[in-house]
């Protein structure tokens, strides 16, 4: 539990957001993350050898 | 009774149609083309399997009700788990939908595939506001004040209506719940009759062999 605890200490949630705006667009650290993640996993799905690829080319 | 009263029977038409385009090997197939070997692929069945831990978590939640899950440790964890299951499905789903959008899948016949798929992605976010709303705390007090004057100014707000609380949770838990998973049902009988979209190389090599 204590170990649970520890990480959530690490994001503190009681302050205020954090918020990046350029011109009139105006989002969220928060979800500004998980768009960024969400196109850096894209990008790694796309490049990524698939486990056994190889192998069904090869038996084609 | 004859053989041509039996055949006009609607359930006969409808399980010879039924069987017609989806026999069980198209069903529930042993193997998929090379190309489907690919992370890109697995991103739908991610998107089902959380939609499957969404409603799991969903159901408990509703067993045990709102005092339960603000005011106990379990029902806080359960409530997180059902939070994060959203956040992974639409993780999920949006890098899908990306990565269909690039193999433009609608091609070859599978228009109602994307179709189903845009309707279940634009359901699931109702499901999301509506979730929101219904969390019965001060977030979600604030958020439905906030979303009244938007939704009032399209005049929906007369049958829409985000202060009532008992309406949003009836959506929320009842009408896009069914709608999700039926059109993700239909979203993936129509996979299984089309067959997964092939690369552009791969159709570009079908239509020459022919």
């Amino acid at each position: 539990m204590a170990f649970l605890l520890s990480f959530a200490a690490l994001v503190p949630l009681n302050n205020l957001g954090h918020y990046v705006q350029w011109h009139f667009l105006e989002i969220s650290v928060a979800n500004l993350m998980v768009i960024v993640l969400m196109i850096i996993t894209f990008v790694v799905a796309l490049l990524a050898p698939f486990p056994g690829r190889r192998r069904r080319k090869e038996n084609r | 009774m004859s053989t041509s009263e039996i055949d006009r029977q609607w359930t006969t038409r409808l399980r010879r149609r039924v069987e017609g385009k989806l026999p069980p090997e198209k069903l529930l197939p042993d193997t998929q083309p090379t190309y489907v070997s690919s992370w890109i692929y697995v991103f739908g069945i991610a998107t089902m399997c959380s939609l499957g831990v969404v409603i799991g978590t969903g159901c408990i939640l509703a067993l045990r009700g709102p005092q339960w899950w603000h005011g106990s440790d379990y029902g806080h964890f359960i409530n997180s788990m059902h939070l994060w299951s959203v956040e992974i499905f639409f993780f999920c789903m949006v890098i899908h939908l990306w990565g269909k959008f690039a193999m433009a899948a609608w091609r070859g016949g599978r228009a109602l595939t994307w179709m189903t798929g845009v309707v279940t992605f634009l359901v699931s976010i109702g499901a999301g506001f509506t979730g929101y709303v219904s969390q019965s705390n001060f977030d979600s007090q604030w958020i439905s004040t906030q979303a009244k004057d938007g939704i009032n100014s399209t005049g929906a707000g007369a049958y829409f209506n985000v202060l009532n609380m008992g309406q949003m949770l009836m959506w929320h838990i009842v009408l896009l719940p069914l709608g999700a998973i039926v059109l993700t049902g239909m979203h993936v009988l129509m996979v299984r009759i089309k067959g997964v979209v092939p690369p552009f190389e791969e159709e570009a090599e079908t239509e020459v062999a022919q």
